[in-house]
């Protein structure tokens, strides 16, 4: 179980925002934050990487802290065991896909996993080209295959679909759940798109203005109206 | 009969001074790059000062510094047994300081154009940030190492300020082309320092060119 509890004070374009973010997130729960732009989403993920340090609270998970203001713990995002995707791929443009996956290999880790990721994925076919050869479904396979090579406990997606066309965001949204599943994972998923919320999780938090303002099923907090049309089409 | 002997000394020095340069500046230029340090911007100036100061002030200070009168350069020479004044380490030191901007700053601005995500991702996947800089930013930055290298290499070739006052003029020690050119112009041998020059010239060209030839190819490189 994953215990959240931080806060920061982020300024943005429309002014100061105090982010507070507190929760728990149960093993294996597929979560997604939903929300508008500039609510603090990518925010929280950057805290629960490790990549952004919160003004106050703590974040544990299963027995270790990872990060405490009062105990001044803050562990860095290497000692975390968390998988990372970006809306941006972030590939390594001098590495192959092999290569990508390979770079995330842990030492000693034996390298059946990368094969096994990459026959998941699909990628097989494309194991010796560079990242710049690809499409863009293709590029976020690998950033995906990639971010499971450590077996993470825990798998942070920061709008990783919002850059794709409608059918692929499909198709990769199915490779999601297969991974979740199969992988054991509890994911979090940051997406400001309603189908994909929908599609995706039993559990949605809405954020807005820095505050989770419901936490839920879908069809209890997601707004009525829009339900009603998603469901019509 | 054209002596090639200050050519030759001149690619030599060229060669000690860029390799130099090219492992000392990545450290530094990383450090530039991504502290927040305070005093990052005193360091900032410190190794621009050779872009606006006159050689010859450079020159001056780092010929009291080597002088075996002096503090320095008597340490260096009591344990080291080592002089730097008029010798060729003390031309290749003196090198180093006055190209240092040269190879430090396009270092500097390579590492600043990594999308940072790329440096986080490495982060995420436990990776160090010493792997991240070997694996990650060096080899997505080599077009900026080059232009570096090829900046200082031209800057070195060109240098006479610094080399006249820390060097002095001593054939195969350190009568380099610059210094070369100026001694048949003082000699009135115009034929041979118009040799020397026009070859200089021709050099410089042809660095300038393929410094912007790289810069032409980094703007079709894409990060993804």
């Amino acid at each position: 179980m994953i215990n959240i509890n931080i806060s920061k004070k982020l300024s943005g374009a429309s002014g100061e925002l105090n982010l507070q973010f507190n929760t728990k997130i149960l093993p294996q729960e597929f979560v997604t934050i939903y929300g508008p732009s500039g609510a603090g989403k990518t925010s929280v993920i950057r805290m629960l990487a490790g990549l952004l340090e919160p003004d106050g609270g703590h974040i544990e998970a299963d027995d270790s802290t990872w990060f405490d203001k009062n105990k001044r713990i803050n562990i860095k995002p290497q000692l975390r065991n968390i998988g990372i995707v970006f809306q941006e791929y972030s590939l390594f443009p001098n590495m192959t896909v092999r290569g990508n996956l390979e770079f995330a290999l842990e030492k000693n880790q034996s390298n059946k996993i990368v094969d096994e990721l990459l026959q998941l994925t699909e990628l097989e076919q494309l194991h010796d080209k560079k990242p710049s050869l690809l499409s863009g479904g293709q590029r976020q396979r690998v950033a995906l295959a990639r971010a499971l090579i450590r077996k993470p406990k825990l798998l942070l997606l920061d709008e990783p679909l919002s850059a794709l066309d409608t059918e692929m965001q499909t198709k990769l949204q199915d490779y999601i759940l297969q991974v979740h599943q199969q992988f054991n994972l509890t994911t979090i998923l940051v997406s400001h798109d309603l189908n994909e919320v929908i599609k995706m999780s039993k559990r949605v938090l809405i954020l807005e203005e820095g505050q989770i303002k419901k936490d839920g099923l879908p069809m209890d907090v997601l707004p009525l109206n829009y339900l009603k049309s998603s469901l019509m089409r | 009969m054209l002596d090639f002997e200050p050519f030759y000394l001149t690619l030599k020095l060229a060669f000690a001074t860029t390799l130099v340069l090219f492992i000392i500046c990545i450290p530094i230029a990383y450090w530039l790059a991504f502290s927040r340090s305070r005093f990052k911007v005193l360091i900032e100036a410190f190794v621009g000062l050779p872009l606006v100061l006159p050689p010859s002030v450079l020159g001056f200070y780092l010929l009291l510094a080597f002088s075996p009168q002096n503090s320095f350069g008597k340490f260096l020479e009591s344990y080291f047994d080592a002089r730097l004044v008029f010798t060729f380490p003390g031309l290749v030191i003196a090198s180093v300081i006055y190209s240092l901007p040269f190879m430090i700053q396009p270092i500097q601005s390579g590492f600043r154009m990594v999308p940072e995500t790329l440096i986080e991702t490495a982060y995420t996947l436990g990776k160090s940030k010493f792997t991240t800089l070997v694996k990650v930013l060096i080899p997505n930055i080599k077009t900026a190492l080059l232009t570096g290298c090829i900046l200082s290499f031209a800057h070195t070739v060109g240098e006479f300020g610094v080399v006249l006052m820390v060097g002095g003029n001593i054939p195969n020690e350190t009568r380099t082309i610059s210094v070369a050119i100026y001694d048949e112009v003082e000699a009135m041998n115009y034929h041979q320092a118009n040799v020397y020059s026009f070859i200089l010239l021709a050099f410089a060209f042809l660095i300038l060119v393929s410094v912007y030839l790289v810069n032409h190819r980094v703007h079709t490189t894409r990060y993804l």
